[in-house]
């Protein structure tokens, strides 16, 4: 009871101080309607596009609100020491650091929600596979925000998390079969492409909006729970090595 | 009386810097007890390592009957912390930050909110009660982030330089909340740089310089080796080079010495008879401003035992000799 708590607390914190920002509120609507109009043109196939390219932009939506959001959220907090706070607060750092990320998920789905919305005026999704595309979502931003904390809990400086992000967001972008399918990309790169927890999620999504995926399910939902629990326990063993000096 | 905190050759290193250096000490149940020493002598991460914010290279310390290195989380639950920096959230308000800090330790809503508003009162605080902390002044800031470390009643409570760089009225209000903290019960581990601060309010002192506690005791037995100490400071407006051992030489009873500021300090196990000492020295063309007798004081304790001047103290660990 005392750690739900504290958990419910944190979280709450976080969305008033930082998600509710209206920076991070243009951020989380802005991106998704960019990247969205960005394919749609490129593509030149007018709404027949549409369903190609929403698994995309509903992953790269995701990756970037979650990934961007741990810099400050975690990064940040430990530079000015108000992070210490909560390590000195008696409360399991699984606990603590599940509470510091659930914002970060939640502001992730949120994204995910923006080109569905735009989507739908323009294609009809009742045939979509929603029993794969929400957990696939849920899982990609849990998975993306692991990353994220990964990220946060290695470096000590914002600017260091917003470039070592990008050290993994970009190659993942273009390795992961949204730009081009797996099976085109170099031989040489396609062993790369099954490192990034992107590629998984990417393949549900493909497969529940247009029936075509490169593994089977299982392995896309097993491989994405193994990325998100390795990375967690990465992180807090980063916490306890590089922060409890 | 129980002992809440041990230490036993408490140790740190970082990388091949030795922060802290094999120290071990007591601290009883209610006791104020103060660790006094100058910037980098390795006071904060004392604290650090009591509170499991940073693991002890080696050595032991127990924390309310609790190993804190074996069981950090168990040990958190009995302490309050006041770290060296507020660092409170600058986006909450003052009321939203105690109330968070209370969320902390799992308190239910309404105390929470109970027990904010009476911190806020107590503090001085409430009407900035919905003012945002990033808003406040350094004070204002330190009085809130005391308060949020008092917010679930800890009977052990860390405070790391509860005073430094704040304004003089706040300092005084930290002071009296910090006495009457301690007349509640509260068991209080004071870390400053400041002197008189650990004299006037701590049972008992430890001296810690580069990592190494040098000397621990009460205030009063202190400076008991000092009570048939007499000194008198006497300003000069001006002291010409040849008048120090001119004065020496005359008075042979007196341990005389020059201080900065032109102060000539006379310093003795006699009581000091003022007048010859002002005729000798206008007889050899020194103008006396001001002579007045000093009661010794922690500082000269401090400065005899460990050899770091007051200057330095608030400098860093710059000995008397020059060395770092």
């Amino acid at each position: 009871m005392k750690n739900s708590t504290a958990f419910w607390n944190i979280l709450l914190k976080d969305i008033k101080a930082y998600y509710l920002k209206p920076p991070n509120i243009s951020w989380g609507i802005v991106f998704p309607l960019a990247w969205t109009g960005m394919f749609f043109v490129r593509s030149g196939q007018g709404l027949e596009s549409i369903e190609s390219l929403l698994a995309g932009v509903i992953s790269i939506s995701i990756l970037f609100g979650t990934t961007s959001m741990l810099a400050v959220t975690v990064t940040f907090e430990k530079k000015n020491a108000s992070f210490d706070r909560l390590l000195l607060a008696p409360l399991p750092l699984e606990v603590l650091m599940l509470a510091k990320t659930s914002g970060a998920i939640l502001f992730g789905m949120m994204n995910a929600l923006v080109p569905i919305a735009m989507a739908s005026f323009l294609m009809d999704l009742s045939g979509l596979k929603w029993v794969y595309i929400l957990p696939a979502i849920l899982l990609i931003a849990i998975s993306s925000t692991f990353l994220g904390l990964f990220v946060a809990v290695s470096v000590n400086e914002v600017f260091e998390a917003q470039t070592f992000s990008n050290f993994i967001r970009f190659p993942m972008l273009f390795l992961c079969g949204l730009f081009v399918p797996l099976q085109d990309l170099p031989v040489f790169l396609q062993p790369l492409s099954y490192i990034f927890p992107l590629t998984y999620g990417v393949d549900i999504l493909h497969f529940a909006i247009q029936d075509q995926s490169v593994l089977p399910l299982s392995i896309d939902f097993g491989a994405l729970i193994g990325f998100c629990v390795i990375l967690f326990l990465i992180s807090l063993r980063n916490i306890h090595k590089r922060w409890i000096l | 009386m129980e002992k809440i905190i041990q230490t036993e050759d408490l140790t740190k290193y970082f990388d091949d810097l030795l922060a802290v250096d094999h120290i071990s000490f007591d601290i009883k149940s209610g006791e104020l007890f103060g660790l006094l020493g100058p910037n980098g002598a390795g006071k904060t991460t004392t604290i650090k390592m009591l509170t499991g914010l940073a693991k002890p290279s080696s050595g032991r310390a127990v924390v309310a009957g609790i190993d804190i290195r074996k069981h950090p989380k168990e040990a958190q639950w009995m302490m309050g912390v006041v770290p060296d920096e507020s660092n409170l959230y600058p986006e909450l308000t003052g009321f939203e930050n105690l109330n968070f800090c209370a969320a902390l330790y799992g308190m239910a809503r309404q105390e929470r909110r109970r027990r904010s508003r009476e911190l806020l009162k107590i503090f001085d605080l409430s009407d900035a009660a919905d003012r945002k902390f990033g808003d406040y002044s350094k004070g204002m800031k330190r009085k809130l982030t005391i308060a949020a470390g008092i917010i679930h009643h800890p009977p052990l409570l860390f405070l790391d330089e509860p005073t430094t760089g704040i304004d003089v009225t706040s300092a005084r209000q930290i002071r009296q909340l910090t006495m009457e903290l301690r007349k509640g019960g509260t068991t209080i581990l004071l870390t400053t740089h400041y002197i008189e601060e650990a004299e006037r309010l701590c049972d008992r002192i430890a001296f810690i310089v580069k990592g190494r506690i040098i000397h621990i005791d009460s205030v009063a037995n202190l400076l008991q080796p000092m009570q048939d100490v007499y000194i008198m400071d006497v300003v000069l407006s001006d002291a010409t080079g040849g008048l120090l051992p001119a004065t020496v030489q005359h008075f042979p009873d007196y341990h005389v010495e020059m201080l900065p500021g032109e102060v000539m300090r006379f310093t003795s196990h006699q009581p000091i008879i003022v007048s010859p000492i002002i005729n000798f020295l206008e007889e050899h063309e020194a103008q006396v401003l001001e002579a007045r007798r000093k009661k010794p004081s922690l500082e000269d304790v401090f400065v005899k035992l460990t050899g770091v001047d007051k200057d330095a103290m608030l400098n860093g660990t710059r000995d008397k000799g020059g060395r770092v």
